[in-house]
């Protein structure tokens, strides 16, 4: 049963959100507009289950001092903090001037920017050190790169006013030709697994989690 | 040269970080000014879709983003929400990111004291709701039922914003803010091949050419890639912003990674001649 009833489960709905998606008749359309309020609400309860996920691991490590175990004491601690202060402001923690929106302001976002930031700087590092010119294929990726590059910014224009015009060619053509190719292979893809999925023949999500 | 170059490699790629960091700073400190903004076919596209909207249009606009790409996505987005409120759209906001909300209202809290607008009456921030692309499809059935309160806790059916607002037959435009998943090719799937919704985009630089197919089939009628999409759009705009001034940063940190690989392979060269011998 514990194998059986998931997949019973899961062939109904996908079948009926299937044909929700093409039917517009309210006998169905009442069911598949359920089906998806439902996938909603189960899909906040998740957010629950991924808080108390990082609870258990962090603090376990932490418990048994594994490595940077200090960095996720200030993991656990900065997220129950703002969990307690989103909790004791009530419906005013969106409020400007709020300790929550101080939190998001002064913390995450500062750090969430700076992550990404670091990227120009690696990339930076990797251009000099990885990108090198081997064979044929890797010149035209240098290529290709030095023309984009140039050419989507301003200063592409005043080094040749072509460099715009050939950046975009490259963009609309040879690299749009590629990108529907693998758009269209991964939605076939993305069709079958739905398939067998609803078919039951992919059980990867069972109680047992093995692969057909 | 040929001990220079093989001195190269050893470079201690601090020197890298370095340089990347004054050319990036030097041009936001300084303001220098290298060369105009060009508005490209697609800032275009992106732009006249708005424009050719009835003042007073419904245009849903959705902030799927977080502060991790806010310097490619804030600026578009304030720029969109700027032109909207300048054209007396009313704007219903979506946010698909769990970190976005916070950023769409700060949006609207400059857009709409630059132009008069009250939220609630002129726009309405709906917030986060978890469930991706099922959110979507949902809104198609209802948005009230979808989102039954805004941002802040006040029931849809109170806000003149949300009045006569039951789904994608009353929007006249989507514009996606985008950072990745949920985001533009799933509202592309979800609400305009389903709901035949008019759409436009502005997404992060790396995952631009992701759209340029659905660009080029109609799908998308403008799209706006990075901060050089942003600034194109805030030329566009007459509103130069913060995109604007950053295209000098941009531009000399790109001709520097382009020196970069050049060097890179110069300094390669030695080893590799000596490979051979």
């Amino acid at each position: 049963m514990k194998r059986e009833v998931p997949l019973l489960i899961s062939m109904v709905a996908g079948i009926f959100v299937l044909i929700g998606f093409f039917v517009p008749h309210p006998a169905i359309k009442t069911t598949y507009d359920d089906i998806q309020q439902w996938v909603i609400i189960v899909v906040a309860f998740t957010y629950v289950l991924g808080v108390a996920n990082v609870l258990r691991i962090n603090w376990t490590q932490v418990s048994r001092k594994e490595a940077d175990w200090p960095f996720k004491i200030a993991l656990i601690g900065g997220m129950l903090a703002t969990i307690a202060i989103g909790f004791s402001e009530g419906s005013h923690y969106l409020d400007d001037g709020s300790k929550f929106t101080w939190i998001y302001n002064t913390f995450y976002s500062s750090m969430s920017a700076t992550m990404f930031s670091l990227l120009a700087f690696f990339i930076a590092s990797a251009a000099f050190r990885a990108f090198r010119v081997r064979t044929m294929e890797a010149f035209l990726l240098a290529v290709a790169a030095f023309i984009l590059m140039l050419g989507r910014v301003p200063i592409g224009n005043v080094i040749h006013p072509a460099l715009p015009e050939v950046a975009d060619w490259l963009m609309e053509i040879p690299q749009n030709a590629a990108k529907r190719g693998i758009l269209m292979g991964a939605a076939l893809g993305v069709m079958a697994t739905g398939f067998r999925i609803i078919l039951g023949i992919e059980k990867t999500y069972g109680a047992d989690g093995g692969g057909s | 040269m040929i001990a220079w170059l093989a001195r190269l490699r050893h470079l201690d790629r601090r020197w890298i970080f370095l340089a990347v960091a004054v050319l990036v700073v030097v041009p936001l400190v300084v303001g220098f000014h290298i060369a105009p903004v060009r508005p490209s076919l697609r800032s275009r596209g992106f732009y006249d879709a708005i424009e050719r909207l009835p003042e007073g249009s419904t245009v849903l606009l959705a902030g799927d983003y977080d502060p991790g790409t806010i310097a490619e996505n804030y600026p578009m987005h304030l720029a969109a929400a700027r032109h909207l409120m300048s054209r007396n759209m009313k704007i219903v906001a979506v946010e698909l990111y769990p970190g976005g909300p916070p950023l769409a209202d700060r949006v609207f809290r400059i857009a709409g004291g630059e132009y008069g607008k009250k939220e609630g009456i002129d726009y309405v921030n709906l917030g986060f709701k978890s469930g991706n692309e099922v959110v979507m499809s949902q809104m198609g059935s209802s948005i009230p039922r979808t989102f039954p309160t805004d941002r802040r806790g006040v029931p849809v059916v109170q806000l003149p914003a949300m009045k006569g607002i039951e789904n994608f037959q009353q929007i006249a435009l989507l514009v996606s803010v985008s950072a990745g998943y949920p985001g533009t090719k799933e509202w592309v799937q979800q609400v305009v091949s389903r709901y035949h919704v008019p759409m436009v985009a502005g997404v992060t630089a790396v995952s631009a050419p992701e759209y340029y197919p659905y660009l080029q089939a109609g799908q998308l009628q403008g799209l706006l890639g990075g901060m050089a999409g942003a600034a194109e759009y805030e030329v566009l705009v007459k509103h130069p912003g913060i995109a604007t001034r950053s295209m000098d940063a941009q531009s000399l940190a790109h001709v520097f990674i382009a020196f970069l690989i050049l060097l890179g392979n110069l300094a390669a060269l030695p080893q590799r001649q000596a490979g051979k011998k």
